[in-house]
């Protein structure tokens, strides 16, 4: 499906560096670490996200994740999840950036519990402090056009939109929106994030023209994770394989495909 | 002694000790790490020359999971 849609000239480009997936996954929520590895292979993911957190010194969970995340070969994207200000999160960026020796970074800076919104004024902050640094931003942001601006305006290489809120698998809510996006934002790659939930969702976000999918809890809670992660990466080929196509434009009206001339059975008087 | 707070838990450790050695204090030795004190991201070159106070709020991290 891969090839059918870029004949190996169709690859992802964020910030300088090209991918042949369009696919992020994450590493969370899994029932075991073994699920994990195994969904991430399926979903021929390149990247994939993770974090830190508080641990208490006598597990040793956090280095034997980290070793089996290192086995997987994918390019690393730490999150700062949970940070509430653009200080918390400059400060967690700085600490990922160390711990796991890249410049990448998924910005999430959120403002509302109740749906994990993005803090808009704070992100924009934080982007522009942590590009300043030399970060390669990604961050996790609301369908807001005006935001996404901003964010471009402070040196964001690519936006990542929430299709719904984090965990939520209610697909592209707000349709409108992201289309909307998607035709003034040309300039540089729209990545869905968050809140997909089946793959068809996916696929309709890339026949509208956003250049990947971010994802977890759609794989990790699936019943069975390592085919649902198979079952995004193709959507996800097949739905940019559409949108690089051409979508046929829409109509009102029905309009047969099968030649109406030759009809048979059809006499002029007939009516 | 001074009284600081490590991952949010109370802790005594020596006057005029520096972050490296309330790491070790702390169990964290060897691990992959990373901390801020006070919020404020500390590097690892940085970890001997910073001297803790008292009522100090240290965070240490480890990797997990994400999406």
């Amino acid at each position: 499906m891969q090839d059918l849609a870029n004949n190996n000239a169709d690859l992802l480009t964020l910030y300088d560096e090209t991918f042949n997936s369009r696919f992020l996954l994450g590493t969370a929520l899994y029932r075991s670490p073994s699920e994990m590895c195994e969904a991430i292979k399926a979903s021929e993911s390149e990247f994939i996200t993770l974090s830190l957190r508080r641990q208490n010194p006598q597990q040793n969970k956090g280095d034997s994740f980290w070793q089996m995340i290192k086995e997987t070969g994918c390019k690393l994207l730490p999150n700062t999840a949970g940070c509430k200000s653009a200080k918390e999160a400059i400060n967690l960026a700085e600490m990922s950036r160390e711990l796991f020796d890249t410049p990448w970074i998924k910005l999430e800076v959120i403002g509302d519990d109740y749906n994990l919104q993005p803090d808009p004024f704070e992100l924009v902050i934080a982007a522009k402090e942590l590009i300043s640094r030399g970060f390669k931003v990604l961050p996790y942001c609301t369908d807001d056009l005006v935001l996404c601006l901003r964010l471009r305006d402070v040196g964001c290489q690519a936006l990542m939109p929430w299709g719904a809120p984090i965990g939520t698998g209610q697909g592209l809510l707000n349709k409108y929106h992201l289309q909307s996006l998607r035709e003034r934002i040309t300039d540089i790659p729209l990545i869905i994030d968050a809140g997909l939930g089946c793959p068809s969702q996916a696929a309709a976000a890339l026949e509208m023209g956003y250049d990947a999918v971010l994802l977890n809890t759609a794989v990790a809670k699936a019943d069975n994770p390592v085919l649902m992660a198979r079952a995004f990466s193709l959507a996800i080929s097949a739905g940019r394989a559409g949108y690089l196509a051409g979508l046929m434009q829409r109509r009102q009206t029905a309009a047969p495909s099968t030649p109406i001339l030759g009809q048979p059975f059809w006499h002029q008087n007939s009516l | 002694m001074l009284n600081i707070s490590v991952n949010n838990n109370a802790l005594l450790i020596e006057e005029h000790s520096n972050l490296q050695q309330l790491i070790s204090v702390a169990g964290f030795s060897e691990q992959i790490i990373a901390v801020a004190v006070n919020g404020e991201f500390v590097p690892k070159t940085q970890y001997s020359n910073t001297i803790l106070s008292a009522d100090d709020q240290i965070d240490i991290v480890k990797p997990i999971g994400g999406g």
